[in-house]
């Protein structure tokens, strides 16, 4: 594996080199045509200005086109066993805005992802409630649907870089998260459907819910949540879910760990304690220093992490305005700042935001600046309406240690270089 | 920033454990049991519930405020509800002992968690580990994490083998979980685990948790004004991830793909002859099919490599896999069952191959793959087909 992965580094520096070196050529490269006069691509009539385009019966679903297939998930083959049980990254250096394309979202599977039929799909709410129901897809569409834009991070998102810098990308460090509009019913609507008065005081009672496919994976959710801002989804983005995000429904979680948003989702049931799953004791409780590990860590805390410049998406321009962007969120409510270094930590300057945060979905954030070809140490911190501050790495090892595995939520540092490469790495 | 967690903490009292009395009333007097995994959340708890468990009728609409949906039958509840929680209340009467799953892991489990459950390549480990939680590297096992032996029994039962989930009986999950419990020097060799003693069983770990303190451990992360200017001397750079070198190349994929150009162009020039014995080997394989097959070959890539560089993974690679004699790698450890039926002088017909895939276990009694086995007549057939394409 040292000898492979030394080979396939030696070989992305090459690449990167390459890119850098293209884009600089390019860049000089029109500029040098410019001043020794007209550009050809302005001045010569181009075939796409002359002749026909695809006829509109070409693509009936279009794919992006050919020149950004390099825009797509990523799988990091060392982490598991097994494809059909692991997790693929979201090319999030290479997108803008907050709202992730289905195509390009990271998926996470315990078994692969199946592919249920709309006709197969049924929902049942069983145990603590007055008349244990079953659901047809037909049916959920019956009940009266809302609309909401939520992230979905893995809670293990960042998980590799807990006792050092270790994956070189934006991609790969934070890409295991999405953010989507999803359109559905809550939870608390089929809830009441099935009644809660068997369940007697809701302050103590729990959901269980559970997915279709063969890791039957189940999780635990105190009933507070569930009829909070629970929500069943079957459309993400305006379209039907992907099958690798559970067609034709999913759970939403706003804000809490991914793993809890059960795809395939096919049961609920209502009950007076936590089931005590694999997901929720084996898997997804944090470890700490002692030895003693953290359960129900639910809520994702706020984080934030620069996209562009990082180490996929390097500096091509050379010296001159730059922009700075970013991804910040909060599982605990709407990010209402996000600061940027450029010296590692020493200064910071407040960026600014596409639009005011919205609760437990991304932000985009912004920052424009004259950039001196100098080296520079980029990080970004979240703030949330909590009044949380995204913690550096550091802080965060003095409370847990470096074996929580999961939340992750560290300031980020990019060490981008004067020829506009960007490498991952960890500042004092 | 107040948490609703400790709220959930509260001892379970009160109203649960009269609603628990009435459901295992309903069970009792009410409702015939399942034959598997009765659970007392199961029974019908409500007056809609014994109406049609009474009646044993078909299944009415939804009564609640929308009407949307019908009601569930105790039948399709028994089905599905079958998690097991700490308490064991839901665990189906069975037993299983250390001997008879030491039988049952070896064939099952064995080839992806080891012989004594210590795991084979990044597939997870289930014993050991014991005392290094607070290591630098903690193994975290069954036996030196996993607070409860509900999960161990219910993940083994819902969940595993993997590619053959549900396939376990109840008596099988009590064997494999006694075997569990003794690759991690919990139990005796002669110990048999049933619903009986299952709580009798401890964990190591049972004390190992705490519930989500991060509000109170971690509230100086909450309303700070972090410095702006001057906030640190210095910066050095303390650790590099190019150093490390573990991320995936991005390069390789194009590389490949340049590559796979230059050797399609080279060999175009001497299209004649190749191309019309490939043209005749390809008129034998239905291309639709071969198609189904590779989709098909999904619920097997889990275990099988089939292609260029193939190698043998959990289960055998499966290049000219068709008309090979059974059992017939040398580099692979097979079955008993199916060893000797290479050595009997079976070859991978056809027709052997589709009775195997229509019911492996039956076909083979002993084989080690897990897989339930392919159900659909199409299926079987592309499998087939596509797996012929990759043999001579």
């Amino acid at each position: 594996m040292t000898a492979d992965n030394s080979k396939k580094g030696a070989s992305r520096r090459a690449f990167l080199r390459g890119a850098v070196a293209a884009g600089g050529a390019v860049a000089g490269g029109a500029m040098a045509r410019a001043a020794d006069g007209p550009e050809p691509l302005i001045t010569e009539v181009q075939d796409w200005a002359s002749g026909f385009g695809d006829p509109v019966d070409a693509a009936p679903y279009g794919m992006p086109i050919e020149y950004e297939s390099d825009v797509v998930r990523r799988n990091v083959e060392w982490l598991t066993a097994d494809t059909t049980s692991s997790i693929n990254f979201t090319p999030i250096h290479a997108l803008d805005g907050t709202i992730t394309p289905q195509g390009c979202a990271f998926e996470r599977h315990h078994s692969g992802a199946i592919e249920l039929k709309k006709e197969d799909y049924r929902l049942m709410i069983n145990g603590l409630v007055d008349q244990p129901l079953v659901f047809s897809y037909a049916d959920l569409e019956r009940f009266p649907r809302e609309n909401h834009v939520y992230f979905c991070e893995c809670a293990a998102n960042t998980g590799m870089e807990w006792a050092g810098a270790q994956l070189n990308g934006a991609q790969f460090t934070h890409g295991m998260i999405h953010n989507m509009e999803y359109s559905g019913v809550t939870l608390r609507t089929l809830l009441e459907e099935a009644g809660l008065e068997a369940a007697g005081d809701l302050s103590d009672k729990w959901i269980y819910v559970e997915g279709a496919d063969a890791s039957s994976n189940g999780r635990s959710i105190p009933m507070e949540k569930a009829l909070d801002d629970c929500l069943v989804a079957f459309k993400a983005n305006g379209e039907a879910l992907r099958k690798e995000h559970g067609y034709p429904v999913r759970l939403v979680v706003p804000g809490w760990e991914g793993n809890m948003w059960v795809k395939w989702l096919r049961r609920v049931e209502v009950k007076d304690g936590p089931t005590e799953s694999r997901e929720e004791t084996s898997k997804y409780t944090d470890t700490l220093a002692d030895g003693t590990s953290r359960k129900w860590t639910w809520e994702m805390d706020a984080k934030s992490v620069v996209t562009s410049p990082s180490p996929q998406s390097p500096i091509t321009h050379g010296p001159g305005p730059l922009v700075i962007t970013g991804l910040a969120w909060s599982g605990r409510g709407a990010i209402t700042r996000v600061d940027v270094s450029t010296d590692g930590g020493v200064s910071w300057t407040q960026a600014r935001l596409a639009k005011e945060g919205d609760t437990k979905a991304l932000s985009r954030f912004y920052l424009d600046i004259e950039w001196d070809g100098s080296e520079m140490l980029l990080q970004s911190r979240a703030h949330d309406d909590t009044g949380y501050v995204q913690p550096t790495k550091a802080q965060l090892r003095e409370v847990r240690g470096e074996n929580s595995i999961y939340h992750n939520n560290c300031i980020q540092t990019w060490w981008v270089k004067e020829n506009g490469e960007a490498e991952n790495v960890e500042v004092s | 920033m107040s948490k609703s967690l400790n709220l959930y903490a509260v001892a379970i009292v009160g109203v649960g454990v009269t609603l628990v009395g009435a459901a295992n009333f309903a069970d009792r007097f009410v409702t015939p049991l399942p034959a598997e995994a009765p659970k007392m959340t199961d029974a019908p708890n409500s007056v809609y519930g014994m109406l049609i468990a009474a009646a044993n009728a078909k299944p009415g609409p939804s009564e609640g405020p929308m009407g949307i949906g019908r009601k569930a039958l105790p039948e399709e509840i028994a089905a599905w509800d079958l998690e097991i929680s700490p308490n064991a209340s839901e665990l189906p009467a069975g037993s299983g002992s250390v001997a008879d799953g030491e039988m049952l892991f070896s064939n099952a489990c064995a080839v992806c968690h080891g012989e004594f459950a210590e795991g084979v390549d990044n597939w997870p480990k289930l014993s050991g580990g014991d005392g290094t939680l607070a290591d630098e590297d903690p193994l975290k096992t069954v036996g030196s994490y996993w607070p409860y032996l509900s999960t161990a029994w219910d993940y083994v039962h819902r969940s595993m083998p993997y590619g053959g989930a549900q396939t376990l009986s109840v008596d099988d999950t009590y064997a494999i979980t006694a075997y569990i419990l003794y690759s991690n020097y919990l139990v005796e060799d002669d110990f048999v685990l049933s619903n009986e003693n299952f709580l009798e069983v401890e964990m190591p770990n049972a004390d190992g948790f705490i519930v989500d303190d991060r509000e109170e451990t971690e509230a100086h992360f909450w309303d700070v004004e972090p410095c702006m200017e001057n906030c640190k001397d210095s910066v050095e750079i303390t650790m590099r991830a190019a150093v490390l070198d573990v991320t995936p190349e991005e390069a390789d994929a194009e590389e490949e793909a340049a590559a796979a150009k230059v050797e399609l162009a080279a060999a175009e020039p001497a299209t004649a002859e190749p191309a019309v014995e490939a043209a005749v080997q390809t008129a034998a394989l239905n291309a639709d099919l071969v198609a189904d097959g590779e989709k098909v070959f999904r619920k097997c890539q889990a275990c099988h490599m089939v292609g260029d560089g193939a190698k043998n993974r959990v289960g055998p690679h499966l290049n000219d896999v068709m008309g090979r004699a059974i059992g017939g790698l040398d580099d692979f450890k097979y079955s008993k069952v199916l060893a000797e039926m290479g050595e009997a002088g079976t070859t991978w017909t056809e027709a052997e191959m589709i009775a195997f895939l229509a019911d492996p276990k039956g076909y083979a009694k002993g084989t080690k793959m897990s897989f339930a086995g392919l159900r659909k007549e199409d299926d079987q057939a592309a499998i087939v087909e596509y797996l012929k394409s990759y043999s001579q």
